[in-house]
Order: C-alpha cells, then sequence, then structure tokens
C-alpha cells in the first residue's frame, strides 16, 4: 500500500495513544465508584448509606403499640397531640428492648419548658409564671402530664 | 464459531454496555420504598411555634449533631414598629434550652425554626466539584460523607446558613431530612418531638398528605424567594421581616 509508505512512525503514535487510552478506561472503571452515575452526578449508593443511619425516635406508633392505656388517656386530654417522645426523649433503645429502663422524665425541668410565661410565646398558648402560679409546689401535685386538666386522667 | 470483523463491531460497544452494568451493580434494595414516588418538603407554622428548643434537642439526638453546630435551630424574632427593617434576633445556643423569657413589650415576638429547605434547585449543590452533595430522586438534599473533600463550598453557597463543616469528620455535613427515618414511613425526629404540631413532615407527590390543603388555604411563603431556590420548607404566616 503505498498510501502508508513512511507512515510507521504514525502508526507507533497511534499504538500509544491507544494504550493511553486504554490504561485511563482501565484506571477510571477503578477509581470512579461503581454506583457513580446511577442516579444522577454523584454516588447512587451514598442514599442506601445514608438510609442505613441508626433510628434514635422510635415513634409514637410504636409506643402506642404497648402503652395502649396512656395513649387513650393522652388522647383525651390536652396534650393529645403531643408525642410520647417529645417528653420522655428519644427511646427506641427502649422499644427494640422493654427490659431497658427509660427512666422517668422531670416535670420540674419539662412543664416550664413549654408552659413558662413569655411575652414572646403565642397568646392562644397556656403560659404560667410558675413562681407565682405555683409557688414551688411541683406540677405534678395537681396536674397529670399525659391528661394535664386537673382532676382528669390517672392518678399515677 | 467465527466472528467476521462485522460482527465483532456490533458485538464490542454492546459487551461494552454490559460490562458497564455488571460494573454498576444492583441497586440498593429498599422495600416498600420507591425514591420516584416522593417529593419530600416541610411545613412550618410560625403561630404555632412557642420556642421549646424540643427540635433542636431531638435533632441532636437523632443525628449526632456535635455540639455549637446545627442542623435545625430556633429563631427569635423581636420587631417593633421603628426597626421593622432591623429586628432583634436571637437564637440562644441555638434556641436548644428555650429563649430568655421576654417581658411585655413593645412590638411583636415570634419564633422561626429552620432548618435545610430541600432547595429543588439547589446552589449548594450546584457548586460541589466532586458530586459529594446532590438531590435525591426524591427531592432531598444530602451529603455523600465518603466522597467530600470538606472544601466547604456549599457551606458559602447556601443562602440559609444551614451547612457547616463537621468538626471532626471535616466533611460538610447538614440536614438529611431524617433520611433514614422517612425512607421508613417515620416522620423526621423534630417533627416527633415538636409539641405543638409547628413542623410538619410534608410528601409533595402524595395527593392525600394534609399540605395540599393547607397551602391552598393559608398565606405560605419560602425563605428567600428572590433566590428562586425552589425550597421545600413553607412557613405559614411569615412575617416580611423574617431573613
Amino acid at each position: 500500500m503505498r498510501i502508508f509508505k513512511d507512515a510507521g512512525h504514525l502508526f507507533r503514535l497511534a499504538g500509544l495513544f491507544a494504550v493511553g487510552t486504554l490504561g485511563f478506561l482501565a484506571a477510571r472503571s477503578f477509581i470512579v465508584p461503581r454506583s457513580f452515575g446511577q442516579y444522577g452526578h454523584y454516588r447512587g449508593a451514598a442514599i442506601a448509606e445514608i438510609a442505613a443511619h441508626p433510628i434514635r425516635f422510635a415513634g409514637h406508633q410504636t409506643c402506642e403499640a404497648c402503652h395502649a392505656d396512656v395513649a387513650q388517656t393522652k388522647a383525651a386530654g390536652k396534650h393529645a397531640q403531643v408525642n410520647c417522645e417529645a417528653c420522655h426523649g428519644p427511646l427506641a433503645k427502649h422499644a427494640d428492648d422493654p427490659s431497658i429502663d427509660p427512666g422517668k422524665p422531670d416535670t420540674a425541668v419539662l412543664c416550664v419548658r413549654c408552659h413558662a410565661a413569655s411575652a414572646a410565646k403565642p397568646k392562644d398558648f397556656p403560659q404560667v409564671d410558675a413562681e407565682q402560679h405555683a409557688g414551688g409546689v411541683p406540677c405534678q401535685t395537681c396536674h397529670q402530664p399525659h391528661s394535664p386538666a386537673i382532676g382528669a386522667g390517672e392518678t399515677k | 464459531m467465527t466472528i467476521t470483523r462485522r460482527q465483532l463491531l456490533i458485538l464490542l460497544p454492546a459487551a461494552a454496555v454490559a460490562w458497564e452494568s455488571v460494573l454498576a451493580g444492583t441497586p440498593e434494595a429498599s422495600p416498600n420504598y420507591t425514591m420516584t414516588e416522593h417529593w419530600w418538603g416541610m411545613l412550618i407554622d410560625i403561630p404555632k411555634c412557642i420556642g421549646c428548643g424540643n427540635c433542636v434537642r431531638a435533632c441532636q439526638a437523632e443525628n449526632d449533631v456535635p455540639d455549637g453546630f446545627f442542623r435545625t435551630w430556633v429563631e427569635r424574632y423581636h420587631v417593633d414598629d421603628w426597626h421593622l427593617a432591623n429586628p432583634q434576633v436571637i437564637s440562644p445556643d441555638g434556641g436548644k434550652e428555650g429563649f430568655p423569657v421576654a417581658k411585655e413589650d413593645e412590638g411583636k415576638y415570634f419564633f422561626v425554626p429552620k432548618l435545610c429547605n430541600q432547595c429543588a434547585d439547589s446552589p449548594c449543590t450546584q457548586v460541589c466539584p466532586v458530586g459529594a452533595t446532590f438531590i435525591a430522586p426524591d427531592g432531598v438534599v444530602l451529603v455523600d460523607q465518603k466522597y467530600c473533600l470538606g472544601c466547604a463550598y456549599c457551606v458559602q453557597a447556601c443562602p440559609y446558613g444551614c451547612r457547616y463543616i463537621h468538626p471532626e469528620k471535616k466533611v460538610a455535613d447538614k440536614c438529611t431530612l431524617c433520611y433514614h427515618r422517612i425512607t421508613k414511613g417515620l416522620t423526621t425526629a423534630c417533627c416527633e418531638a415538636c409539641p405543638t404540631g409547628a413542623r410538619q413532615l410534608a410528601d409533595l407527590k402524595n395527593p392525600n398528605d394534609p399540605i395540599h390543603a393547607f397551602l391552598k388555604t393559608h398565606s405560605v411563603q419560602v425563605l428567600k424567594p428572590q433566590m428562586a431556590t425552589g425550597a421545600k420548607v413553607f412557613y405559614n404566616a411569615l412575617d416580611g421581616s423574617v431573613r
């Protein structure tokens, strides 16, 4: 073939280029994570990794599966919309293994956290100046947290 | 078996495609959850927020957020008629332990809980040089912490200040909208812990989600609409002084 006369250097160059390209593709297949580009310009497997984070708050549905009696008391009272773990804290561990003691929340801290009077709070939200209102008597002497209206709910 | 040159040329790209799919592996099986069936956001009902800080504490407990950093926090605004454009804003320790008692004073007070706005056109994902932060197919903006370099471009890009560099991991961290919970049918930790229902997880693709009725009947805004971020955290009765 006349056309390829004196073209050896071009073939060598083309060979080098081909080897370089193959090397690049091989390196790329190792370096780029396998799921990169699965959904977009990111590592698709990251989504499942983030979703695998452990759960700490069990969710009120889980609580109610065992504590139906409390759920019933609560549903009838003013705290019906307040989820269990809003006061009791994250209790997924207790839900997984009921032998783990969830501890009793401290009403001296909890009640005023929401109900301490402040001009900054919405006017229709029930607020008290604890000192004036009770004079140091603990809240649960009169109010039961699961159904706080006086005389309502359990006496526990 | 002999293959002609023509057949080989046809087979080569097919084999390459097949090899690619082998390399990609099978997608993670997540039963009962299809990403494309959801489009997550949140509704924040300002008149219901009492500034108790439950959401901030719940978020830190659920997501191992280091002290002094916040995936969600609460701000208290005080606006009087002389300072409409310059509201006094406080957020002591992110509102984690509540707020100092406010005396009856001139002007109005209100609380504004803040978190990642899960923008549909998010500035943070656009600036990431390595594809470590992204919008998942269900509309949640996430960070791939194994891929993140910690360059903090996204921290600067977020107009809402919702990102930080994790002090130990040295990578970007932010609200995941409790991705590990919402993909399992639970609500977020902040919504679970909110005693007044001021925060509500919303699935905009679910036609039965109460968010749709709420958006139709209330005066709802997003933060910094002028930035055109497509924010999906909706604020009911948001005051104009909030930035």
